[in-house]
């Protein structure tokens, strides 16, 4: 294992989204959750004593705003950020991309999930596998956001919410975006619980140093035969 | 010397009423229509200027429910008048003919005043096996609706049936019962939902449509903004309750008694754009939730299908009437969980070879050529 070489694979833009988005993303199920089904035991007090509801989605749409922004920040470094950071590594677009792509999401189904392989994969920034479930995760976020501030738009009388409200009539009235949104929130659940295991997964079958290079930025890679 | 038609005040002179009433009366509709107190000049002018607009009533796939609304508004004069006003010349509920002659007064009234008339609608339109569903005259209501939508200067779509289909249109939808939007198209459209809409709110739009000749301003969804801007929730009483997370959990309990926000127990509220919160029903007496009972969202589309109505999240079609999003969730989660965990046990086996690599001790130090 000593022939191992550190690759700078995350930039610090890369670093700081995914931990500013990780952070947004708890609030906003744990919020959101509670939104849908008030959960708190009740403070007491008459309604003009207490304020505890209207907090909770206070904390809800302060989050949906840093979650926004910071999302847009991350499109942009998808354009203008190192080759682990750019969009083709979410979507193979591009000459041999496609095949290559799809030749190792076999690959990584095998070897890593289905475990069928006693090998690993050499890939520095994310494995294929990885890279289209990323992309779908950013449209779940568009879909998020679409139908969060399509929501917000009937309670606000901002610029930004507003350019969403189109989603309301398209999906059918405000239950429907709701019902949606909600729903969306366990997509978030399950795909934490995932997330998690397999960066714990990938560290300790790889010892490739996956977990920490999400704070620091670099990984370890096999040094090329000479 | 042909005769004029007379205008709406002249009528209103006819038959009785004093200057300062008919003055009354413009302020009160300026009033409902969500017209403001500075214009009910030009709704003064307008109605002692402007002759009556023809108005042709159709019911379709309906309850009358509208209707009954509608000649409940609290104004008396609405009743009296309004429908004076508008000279309704078809309305198979409330005209005194009947079979051949209401026909031919509809014909009648439609080839006179062609492009002129207002068409308003109560009832959606089935359009399954030919639309045999719902016949008048023996002519299918998507037939008439055609014609008499191409010499319409406007429709109104009253109330949810003809604007979403309301409750013939839920689920399994047996009839193909259809909104009057999606059936005609290069007319001005009013959606006036809700099941069934507030009288006032349909007296509002009427006079809207009188005063100015125009179609009011209309949301996405083609309802009039004045009605339809914002969420019952946002004009609700209980509103204050809710903010401060102070639920009823069941009708019954001591929170029910204090009054406390509904949404728990189904509430509709937060996703219902009407204006009950400030009109209120029945001269303003009082509104669902000022009853005690959530709002059902019966002015929203789909509200049949949204249901169970008593709890927040709809139920899943397939998975069982009372199951909700949350639980399905749940059971989504618990799945992951195990996948997790076999995964990880199945890994130690599987991996055996590459874990015992990687937990040789280490070989010599890394070449001091790296750089940080
Ligand atoms: C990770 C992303 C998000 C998750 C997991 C999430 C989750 C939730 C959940 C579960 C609800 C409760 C729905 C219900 O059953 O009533 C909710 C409500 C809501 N969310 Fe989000 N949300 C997210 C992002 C956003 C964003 C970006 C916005 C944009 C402003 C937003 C705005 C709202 C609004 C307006 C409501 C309705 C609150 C109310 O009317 O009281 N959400 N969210
Ligand atoms: S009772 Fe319904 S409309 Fe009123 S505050 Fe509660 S949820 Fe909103």
């Amino acid at each position: 294992m000593a022939n191992l070489q550190r690759v700078y694979v995350w930039e610090l833009p890369v670093r700081l989204y995914h931990w500013v988005n990780a952070l947004c993303v708890t609030v906003l199920a744990v919020t959101g959750f509670m939104i849908g089904r008030p959960f708190f035991p009740h403070i007491g007090g008459e309604a003009w004593q207490n304020y505890s509801f209207g907090w909770v989605r206070f904390v809800h749409f302060t989050a949906a705003f840093v979650f926004f922004f910071n999302f847009l920040g991350r499109i942009y470094w998808g354009f203008v950020g190192n080759e682990h950071a750019r969009w083709h590594q979410f979507l193979p677009f591009g000459k041999g991309r496609l095949r290559r792509q799809a030749k190792e999401i076999g690959q990584v189904l095998r070897v890593d999930v289905l475990l069928a392989k006693d090998e690993s994969i050499e890939s520095v920034g994310h494995n294929a596998l990885a890279g289209v479930t990323y992309f779908a995760t950013f449209l779940v976020f568009l879909f998020q956001s679409l139908t969060g501030f399509g929501m917000y738009a009937a309670m606000s009388d901002a610029k930004l919410p507003r350019l969403f409200a189109w989603i309301v009539p398209l999906m059918g009235g405000d239950f429907a975006v709701r019902q949606w949104h909600h729903v969306f929130m366990w997509f978030f659940v399950v795909f934490s619980m995932v997330h998690v295991y397999l960066v714990f997964y990938h560290d300790y079958v790889e010892g490739r140093g996956v977990i920490s290079s999400m704070a620091g930025g670099w990984k370890f890679v096999e040094k090329p035969k000479p | 010397m042909t005769k004029r038609p007379l205008s709406v005040w002249e009528h209103a002179q006819l038959k009785g009423y004093s200057r300062r009433e008919f003055v009354q009366f413009c302020t009160w509709l300026a009033a409902a229509a969500g017209i403001e107190a500075s214009a009910v000049g030009q709704v003064v002018h307008a109605l002692e200027t402007k002759a009556r607009v023809p108005v042709v009533w159709f019911h379709f796939q309906e309850c009358t429910c509208c209707s009954e609304s509608f000649i409940r508004s609290s104004h008396p004069i609405v009743a009296d008048i309004l429908i004076d006003l508008i000279s309704l010349d078809y309305t198979e509920t409330l005209m005194a003919a009947s079979g051949h002659q209401a026909e031919a007064a509809l014909h009648e009234s439609m080839t006179k005043h062609q492009g002129e008339y207002l068409m308003l609608v109560e009832g959606s339109v089935p359009t399954a096996d030919g639309g045999v569903y719902c016949c008048i005259g023996g002519r299918t209501a998507r037939d008439i609706l055609v014609e008499a939508a191409a010499g319409a200067k406007a429709i109104v779509a009253w109330g949810s049936c003809a604007s979403n289909g309301c409750i013939q249109a839920a689920r399994p939808n047996p009839t193909d019962a259809t909104p009057i939007h999606e059936l005609v198209s290069g007319k001005p459209i009013i959606n006036v939902p809700g099941c069934p809409p507030i009288g006032e709110v349909m007296a509002g739009t009427i006079v809207h449509l009188l005063t100015f000749g125009r179609i009011p301003q209309l949301d996405g969804l083609g309802r009039p903004l004045a009605f339809y801007s914002r969420r019952v929730h946002d004009t609700c009483y209980r509103r204050p309750n809710y903010d401060a997370g102070l639920f009823v959990e069941s009708f019954d309990d001591e929170n029910a008694k204090r009054g406390y926000c509904l949404y728990k127990v189904g509430c509709r509220g937060p996703v219902t754009y009407n204006a009950c919160g400030v009109m209120r029903w029945n001269a303003g007496v009082s509104y669902p939730i000022q009853s005690g009972h959530g709002c059902i969202g019966c002015s929203e589309a789909n509200f049949w299908d949204n249901g169970p109505f008593y709890q927040h999240l709809a139920g899943f079609p397939g998975f069982g009437i009372e199951t909700t999003a949350d639980d399905i969730g749940v059971a989504v989660g618990a799945a992951t969980a195990a996948g997790i965990a076999v995964h990880a046990v199945t890994t130690n086996i599987r991996k055996r070879k590459l874990l015992e690599v990687r937990n040789e001790p280490a070989g010599p130090a890394p070449s001091a050529g790296e750089k940080r």
